[in-house]
């Protein structure tokens, strides 16, 4: 078999340097990060390198930082079904016949296609409380909702309250005025969030409630990806959708909202779940960007994701046998979604 | 019940336009903040009125030519590297995808199994071991640093094999009756006709690195070797107050990747489409 041993050779050669590269730069690092994870390497202190089996894991299990990042991962994740839903509605939009439709799409995909480095430190500058421009639209938005604040409190006081609890009213004003007293958010500066997430517990408390940091960051992330390519997906999707459908759709008199209903959510259902899943996973890794231009993590470690902690905790403490313990948890979760894509995805979405 | 009537479709039409346009609006809007911020002077920065007052066309000289922080260097560090990456990547990926698509060896399609289950692995798992690996070969700090460890995707040999097995195969058994090597076939036949998969990989792997921030970010540590993105972070850190010369420096950041989209936007929707995108 001279000529079987030969293919085998040929083959072989041309595979080495993909091959080769691969072993050394994923698949033996692969192995080498599960060995470390087991173990208590520091590369800062001079501790003599020792097998400390599962306590990394333990110890990250019970470390409340560690869940603190996994909300804050999980909340980002918040923008994921805002996003897809808006690169949905904007595919649909494009997928009519609509003079000028290249030029929307070209628009609508230049946030997606410049992101980096340079558009983060665009919106830190944008969601500056008191230079940037958002807070300057904000505050001018809410002044008619603070004079009109003023007039009430002030017939209310004149024709309610006597003279001499004037002083009390002034001081502790009556919680049906509270919407006067609505400000625009510090943006990046702030721990308040939408489901009023205490900073440094995992608890909820009032005083919380409101737009932050993580929000900015949520609301940054949809700017740049509605339009992205979850929208150059959509539209192809349905450019596949048979069009008869639609029309035996319209002589029984659907409108446009059950034509969608209808035809286009299901027939799109597989590039859904291709998107939703690849989102997912991306989202689980995401955030270090944002977090090390935007905020470095913080405030009070609110904008820390999984990522960004595992970073700190190699390149910062030099804690290399914890850190790799944490992206072993992180890939457990990211090997989960990849389990429900193989069982459930249709594997043809993506060709 | 058709509701179609000329009138109501005009007015459909023009609300879906009015609609786009205010999306649109909403896009773009950022964009034009940060052109008009970058030519203000730096006494402007606090007023509100986005408008410069005084047009300072000068920051850019400033920003280009910066005692401190050398972005043309950075600019020639960010394409060297992309490119080579970019070089690299095609090289490795297309003869392992040929080896995927058109050999014929035993326990082929096992293989490449293997291989794409690998893809799912995480980059922050193997981050700390690469890093660690570049320390030890004294890597760490060096443009190979930053080359090498991206030039070997899996990503990439998916793709272009995927590509590959979509060209008839009887061209392969011909040219190998005509005597033809395994190398002569991929060198002569089978690359040329991929061309639009090497077309589509290459814009993804150079942008992808172009914009690279990570990897950079914990490899290098002197300042002459920093990518754009880590110069830009560097910028903004110890400068970050004189926003019109850090939206400058963005603006700049920002302008080649416009014109490169528009001259390259047909092959990125084809790219997406053919699942070129990750994450």
């Amino acid at each position: 078999m001279v000529t079987r041993r030969r293919a085998m050779l040929a083959a072989l050669l041309f595979l080495l340097p993909n091959l080769l590269g691969f072993a050394i730069f994923t698949l033996i690092p692969v192995g080498f990060s599960l060995l470390a994870s087991f173990t208590n390497w520091n590369i800062s202190q001079a501790v003599p390198l020792r097998w400390v089996g599962l306590d990394n894991y333990i110890a990250l299990l019970r470390s409340e930082p560690f869940w603190l990042y996994l909300v804050n991962t999980g909340y980002l994740m918040l923008g994921l079904p805002v996003a897809i839903g808006g690169s949905l509605f904007l595919a649909t939009l494009l997928s009519r016949p609509i003079r000028g439709g290249g030029l929307y799409r070209t628009l609508f995909y230049l946030p997606s296609f410049t992101a980096g480095i340079a558009l983060y430190i665009l919106w830190k500058k944008l969601f500056n409380p008191t230079v940037g421009p958002i807070n300057y639209a904000l505050d001018t938005l809410l002044m008619p909702l603070h004079t009109g604040g003023e007039a009430v409190f002030t017939w209310w006081l004149w024709s309610y309250v006597p003279q001499q609890e004037w002083m009390g009213a002034l001081l502790d004003p009556p919680w049906w005025l509270a919407w006067t007293l609505v400000q625009s958010p510090s943006w990046l500066g702030s721990t308040q969030n939408l489901f009023a997430l205490h900073p440094e517990h995992v608890q909820l408390n009032a005083s919380q409630f409101g737009f932050g940091a993580r929000d900015a960051i949520i609301v940054m992330g949809v700017w740049g990806a509605i339009g992205g390519g979850n929208m150059l997906l959509y539209i192809a999707g349905i450019a596949n959708i048979p069009r008869q459908l639609y029309e035996a759709a319209e002589i029984d008199g659907a409108g446009a909202w059950a034509k969608f209903r209808h035809i286009t959510w299901p027939q799109l259902a597989p590039t859904t779940f291709f998107i939703l899943v690849m989102s997912v996973i991306g989202g689980l890794q995401g955030g270090f960007e944002q977090a090390r231009t935007l905020t470095e993590g913080g405030p009070a470690g609110t904008t820390t994701t999984l990522t960004y902690h595992i970073y700190n905790l190699a390149f910062e403490e030099f804690k290399i046998g914890y850190a790799s313990a944490v992206s072993w948890v992180l890939f457990s979760m990211i090997f989960v979604v990849t389990l429900i894509n193989w069982r459930f995805g249709n594997s043809h979405v993506n060709e | 019940m058709s509701m179609s009537s000329p009138k109501a479709a005009t007015r459909n039409a023009l609300l879906v336009h009015l609609l786009l346009l205010s999306i649109a609006a909403s896009m773009f809007l950022p964009f034009l903040w940060m052109v008009l911020a970058s030519f203000k002077p730096l006494n402007e920065i606090q007023s509100y009125n986005p408008v410069p007052v005084n047009w300072q066309i000068g920051n850019y000289a400033e920003v280009l030519y910066h005692p401190h922080i050398s972005f043309v260097k950075y600019y020639f560090n960010s394409l060297f590297v992309a490119s080579w990456v970019t070089f690299l990547t095609l090289l490795t990926s297309s003869m392992a995808a040929f080896a995927f698509a058109r050999l014929q060896w035993p326990g082929r399609d096992r293989v490449f199994k293997l291989y794409l289950a690998t893809m799912m692995v995480p980059g922050v798992v193997t981050m700390i071991p690469n890093y660690v690996l570049l320390v030890k070969l004294q890597l760490l700090d060096s443009y190979a640093g930053l080359i090498i460890p991206a030039s070997f995707s899996a990503f990439g040999t998916f793709m272009l094999r995927q590509f590959m097995v979509t060209i008839p195969q009887s061209l392969d058994e011909a040219a190998t009756i005509d005597g033809a090597s395994p190398g002569r076939l991929f060198w002569d036949i089978i690359l040329p006709l991929s061309r639009p998969g090497l077309v589509v990989l290459a814009i993804f792997t150079f942008m992808g690195n172009y914009g690279s921030f990570f990897w950079p970010l914990i490899v290098i540590k002197t300042e002459h070797l920093r990518t754009l993105p880590v110069g830009m972070l560097f910028f903004d850190t110890v400068y970050g107050r004189q926003i019109n010369l850090i939206m400058a420096a963005s603006v700049m950041n920002v302008i080649p990747l416009m014109i490169a989209f528009l001259f390259l936007q047909r092959y990125l929707v084809k790219g997406i489409q053919m699942g070129a995108i990750k994450g």
